[in-house]
């Protein structure tokens, strides 16, 4: 800061109690004096050498305050990660994510094995509705008890939920990476599903809550395509990679959708 | 004279009173209900035409159970949205879609459930309380620290929420309401769970909100009414049925009505009679 500081005469002035200045100085003086450190400790220089009487006052106010910070100063350093992750996933989440791993390993366990579906891969099969779930354990009004509390808070809406999705798919995405990888099913052929199925989560979300956005789009997976493959043990046209401009598509409205209403997430679920 | 400031460690001094603080206000009242409606479920109207206006101060409202206070307070801190009628904060109207983020920054609410997670500890949650409302990053550990220390946490700041005691979980819930240095506190039975030492400096710690805050205090001891609130909201089944100081509701009251205190005979008085108290004020 290149400020103009206080000069020698004024602190003196100030230092001997003010009374040989100008009511103006002492007031600008005393306002520099909050801002500015060095004139501070140029302050205190001057009264420790000059002015006795002060800096024994000074002395006794700090002896008297010196026990009671020895007590309250002792603010310990927060555990380094909580804090941080706490503004990307609510603790209720961790359980949810811990599952939505778990069963993409297990479906990865039965597609190596090579057991169950024939030729259809689980990894794939499972891949679209995954994060789903983690996006509902996100915003879940029976699982999350801070939820009223969070419903009233100004980061509340789309900047938050938009957040807490990304922490999901950040944790979903890398495994199902090397699930596909494994399997040596194309990147593409489960992540896009797997996005359109999330934006479409959020999209229906802003109108129904999320919770039961994720619950009727992992029905209608269900019904569509799980079942159906599995009972013919054939990979349907959906997961094939004919079908990959439909699921573009499909992302695209439902990213256009969240969009649209953004203004709907701030209050999202609690009057339903 | 500000001599001995200097002695310190690095200060990051502000001034005392910012532009912010002196600025006149644009609005009547902090709070101003019209008309306002609040349905829940399908069919029942919680709050059911309420007319309203609260200032700086501490109203207690007062109602027996089902009477639509907690559904009041949750439209208050714009978790619910008013059916019908206008409601204002800090001359805002918040009835619409739309975020109300400034609004809400100015909020602080505890609501009737309280509920937190586990894990954290008190600083932790209210740290995270604090991002949640938006308040500067670099003011989060001084405030969070400022609010442990009012509601008397400051020993125990840094102990997991679930070695606290119910009166203390209450107090953590005060603290995340106040950190964000709210002008409009809406707290939904905060004197549940506390014993009655804490009851006392919970009453002090209203008053000294009060005198630049709009507290709105939901509870059904008449008693915490008597003593920490300028004013006495009484509602019952979603309607205004006594809006006055605590002088006032007692002289409803006579000696015929039930109550232990002449402000409960009084409060009884009006839950008698709505009606005709309605006239009186």
């Amino acid at each position: 800061m290149s400020v103009e500081h206080a000069s020698m005469r004024i602190i003196e002035g100030y230092a001997h109690g003010g009374t040989d200045l100008a009511a103006d100085e002492v007031w600008a003086v005393e306002a520099h004096l909050e801002a500015c450190r060095v004139c501070r400790d140029r302050l205190s220089a001057v009264v420790s050498a000059k002015v006795p009487a002060m800096a024994s006052l000074v002395d006794t106010v700090w002896s008297g305050l010196e026990p009671q910070l020895a007590v309250t100063a002792t603010m310990p350093r927060g555990r380094r990660w909580s804090a941080p992750l706490s503004r990307w996933m609510t603790p209720t989440m961790v359980p949810w994510l811990a599952m939505v791993v778990g069963v993409t390993l297990l479906a990865l366990l039965l597609d190596l094995s090579d057991t169950g579906s024939g030729e259809v891969s689980l990894v794939l099969l499972l891949a679209p509705v995954l994060p789903v779930l983690g996006v509902a354990a996100s915003w879940s009004r029976g699982l999350d008890p801070a939820y009223e509390l969070t419903a009233s808070v100004p980061r509340a809406g789309l900047y938050l939920v938009l957040r807490r999705t990304a922490s999901v798919l950040g944790v979903v995405v890398p495994v199902l990476l090397v699930g596909g990888w494994v399997t040596g099913v194309m990147v593409a052929q489960w992540l896009l599903p797997c996005l359109a199925f999330t934006s479409t989560t959020l999209a229906l979300g802003g109108v129904v809550g999320v919770t039961r956005a994720a619950v009727v789009l992992s029905t209608v997976w269900a019904g569509m395509v799980v079942a159906p493959t599995l009972a013919t043990s054939r990979t349907t046209f959906a997961l094939q990679t004919d079908g990959l401009p439909a699921w573009g598509l499909i992302l695209a409205i439902g990213i256009g959708v969240v969009i649209a209403r953004r203004g709907a997430y701030t209050v999202l679920g609690a009057h339903r | 004279m500000t001599i001995g400031k200097n002695m310190g460690k690095e200060h990051h001094m502000t001034s005392a009173v910012s532009a912010a603080d002196i600025a006149p206000t644009a609005y009547a009242w902090e709070i101003q209900a019209t008309g306002l409606k609040v349905r829940v479920g399908r069919k029942r109207m919680a709050v059911d035409g309420l007319d309203l206006s609260l200032g700086i101060g501490v109203h207690g409202l007062l109602g027996p159970n089902g009477a639509g206070k907690t559904t009041l307070i949750r439209t208050l801190a714009t978790v619910l949205r008013p059916t019908e009628g206008s409601l204002e904060l800090f001359g805002e109207s918040v009835g619409g879609m739309g975020e109300h983020r400034a609004v809400r920054r100015r909020i602080g609410y505890l609501p009737q459930e309280f509920g937190y997670y586990k894990r954290f500890t008190v600083r932790e949650f209210v740290e995270y309380m604090a991002w949640l409302k938006e308040v500067p990053k670099a003011d989060i550990p001084a405030a969070v620290q400022r609010a442990v220390e009012r509601v008397g946490l400051a020993d125990r700041a840094d102990e997991r929420m679930k070695a606290l005691s119910g009166g203390m979980v209450r107090r953590v819930g005060i603290a995340q309401a106040i950190v964000n240095d709210p002008t409009i506190l809406l707290l939904d039975e905060p004197t549940v769970g506390l014993d009655p030492a804490q009851r006392l400096r919970f009453r002090e710690l209203l008053q000294e909100l009060g005198t630049d805050t709009c507290v709105l205090v939901s509870t059904h001891l008449v008693e915490d009414v008597a003593a920490a609130c300028t004013d006495v909201v009484v509602f019952a089944e979603g309607r205004l049925v006594f809006q006055g100081p605590p002088d006032e509701l007692v002289s409803v009251g006579g000696p015929e009505h039930v109550g232990d205190s002449p402000l409960e005979r009084g409060y009884s008085a009006l839950l008698l009679n709505p009606e005709q108290a309605r006239g009186t004020w």
